[in-house]
């Protein structure tokens, strides 16, 4: 165990180093800011407080940020540490791979976490702010948002680890990163909404089309944060999905944490196969 | 002795044989290096000593034959408690310090972290270790691997090219440490280029030649085998030279000298020759085989003509 709590903190260390916790703390603070000063713009029109129409905007922002902030820190666990030689040494120790695995996911959660931690404070304390009707602040909300961004992250940072341990040079697995990042944030949902607007409101958008939002561990994060605020689902006019039984409460996200754990199991596995 | 070092080996390579298609990398191959003793293991770019280490840390599993470790399955956890490794292209990530990498090679070893600081003062890096590794000279960098490396003082080093990169001096320094770390019962399997380079620190030395072992013993033992002429320079006055060119064959140089090439039993009733002949003898320097013509002999002799002593 305490193998493991060295790679994790190394790794920690290491997005402190690299600059990687600066970087996407700035980059998503950044965005959150602006979505929060758009909101403060339109809050005269929309009865909630301005917190509310944030979370609603920012839960937008982190199914594309987030995952692809993931993937970055991930995709060159593996096949960067062989390109560079550094994998053979930590291999030859006694840790156990799944370990190795393990302490990695831990560290980069971490560095991530705290990215997401401190972008959605700022933006928070913001919208507090300037918000000029007063009354109660859904700070529930902001913590569900905030804990499910972190859950996302755990998402695609272990699917990085599935491209990292299956190729062995780190321009290959960052090709396969952004890819991944397109197919399962993009394309994905180009699909459905194609999808649905063919079948209109035949077999396809009422019994098959939840299913496969709930597939998709980005959708069920943006059903799980849609469903929370009811500002948001009148922005995004996506009542119909919520009204069906499947966006009900949080075991939405029994679908990113299967992804998390399957994605996981599935590169100890690759990392097993790894001939240094 | 090979059956004394069987017995308590910690090294124990038995009839292992590796193939990548058809290039067969390791060809039964039998070896052990025993707690206390250094085996230096040379061979070409390709003769198969980095696959027998990857076999050794268990990376990859023989075709035939077995690879122990302290009597365990090579690449076991278990065997890997044991080893310690120092890859050929050593690299660590560039933003810790020498501390923080030796401190996380402890971790995962399951050794103390206060080992740490010894292992960086033994290989002189003390005063760097607080500085990131990516400021470190090629010189530091490999220190710095062997501090990894022998942190915890681990039963077995296995060390792949350990003293490229080395200036003469810390290569020195570099064979002190192992020879301490031998001293108290660490078995050492190192890898090198040519014998001259291990300036004659290791207790026994094997040789690799396209995955065949070709020799496996002392030095002194490999010299003598090899049966490698010495060469007999003798000065004397320009006059004399013609006759003892003459009576004794061999080559003449500089128009003052004569070499003899002889056979090392032949040696010595040259040498009384030489002396006992008229004329003056200005002055006889005798040329041993040096350790580079040693390991040419071995690594290009003909393959099967194993020899072993």
């Amino acid at each position: 165990m305490n193998a493991l709590l060295a790679i994790a903190r190394t790794e920690a260390r290491l997005g402190f180093r690299n600059s990687w916790v600066l970087l996407s703390t700035v980059i998503l603070t950044l965005f959150a800011v602006l979505l929060v000063l758009l909101g403060s713009g339109a809050s005269g029109q929309v009865d909630a407080p301005l917190l509310s129409v944030s979370i609603a905007s920012l839960s937008t922002l982190s199914v594309y940020l987030i995952p692809l902030i993931a993937l970055l820190l991930s995709f060159d666990a593996i096949a960067g540490e062989i390109d560079r030689g550094t994998l053979q040494l930590v291999l030859a120790t006694p840790i156990p791979r799944w370990q190795l695995l393990a302490g990695k996911f831990l560290g980069h959660l971490a560095v991530l976490s705290i990215a997401i931690i401190v972008s959605s404070g700022i933006a928070a304390a913001l919208a507090i702010a300037l918000d000029d009707q007063g009354g109660a602040q859904p700070l529930g909300d902001l913590a569900a948002l905030t804990a499910t961004s972190i859950l996302l992250g755990a998402v695609f940072i272990a699917i990085g680890y599935v491209a990292s341990a299956s190729v062995r040079q780190t321009g290959t697995a960052a090709a396969l990163a952004v890819g991944i990042w397109l197919a399962a944030v993009v394309l994905y949902d180009l699909a459905l909404l194609g999808g649905l607007l063919a079948s209109g409101e035949g077999v396809f958008a009422r019994s098959v089309f939840p299913w496969l939002l709930l597939v998709n561990p980005a959708d069920a994060f943006r059903l799980f944060n849609m469903s929370a605020t009811d500002a948001s689902l009148a922005q995004a006019g996506l009542g119909s999905v919520s009204g069906s039984p499947l966006a009900q409460g949080a075991w939405v996200l029994a679908s990113p944490v299967a992804w998390t754990l399957a994605a996981i199991l599935f590169a100890v596995v690759l990392l097993r196969r790894v001939r240094p | 002795m090979e059956g004394q070092h069987a017995m308590n080996a910690s090294v124990d390579i038995r009839s292992v044989s590796k193939s990548f298609g058809a290039v067969h990398a390791l060809d039964q191959v039998s070896l052990s290096v025993a707690p206390g003793e250094t085996l230096a293991l040379l061979g070409h770019n390709g003769a198969g000593k980095t696959t027998l280490f990857r076999i050794l840390l268990g990376f990859i599993a023989p075709d035939g034959g077995e690879a122990q470790i302290g009597g365990l399955e090579a690449g076991s956890r278990q065997a890997r408690r044991m080893i310690s490794y120092l890859p050929e292209n050593v690299a660590f990530p560039k933003t810790l310090t020498g501390r923080e990498v030796v401190e996380l090679y402890a971790a995962l070893k399951g050794v103390a972290k206060s080992e740490a600081g010894q292992a960086l003062e033994k290989v002189g890096l003390g005063e760097a270790a607080s500085r990131c590794c990516g400021t470190y000279s090629k010189g530091m960098r490999q220190r710095l691997g062997l501090a990894q490396a022998i942190v915890g003082s681990p039963g077995i080093l296995l060390l792949d090219e350990p003293t490229s990169g080395l200036d003469p001096l810390s290569r020195q320094d570099f064979y002190q440490l192992i020879a301490d770390l031998a001293g108290r019962g660490t078995a050492v399997l190192l890898s090198s280029h040519g014998l001259s380079e291990l300036e004659a620190r290791a207790s026994r030395v094997a040789i690799l030649r396209k995955g065949k072992l070709v020799a496996d013993g002392p030095l002194g033992n490999l010299q003598r085998d090899a049966r490698l002429p010495t060469r007999i320079r003798v000065k004397t006055a320009p006059a004399d030279v013609e006759t003892l060119h003459r009576e004794f064959g061999g080559r003449r140089i500089n128009g003052a000298s004569v070499e003899v090439t002889c056979d090392p039993d032949e040696k010595m009733a040259i040498l009384a020759a030489i002396h006992q002949r008229p004329g003056a003898i200005a002055d006889i320097e005798l040329i041993p085989p040096s350790l580079d013509e040693v390991y040419r002999h071995y690594s290009a002799c003909e393959p099967g003509k194993e020899v072993r002593s």
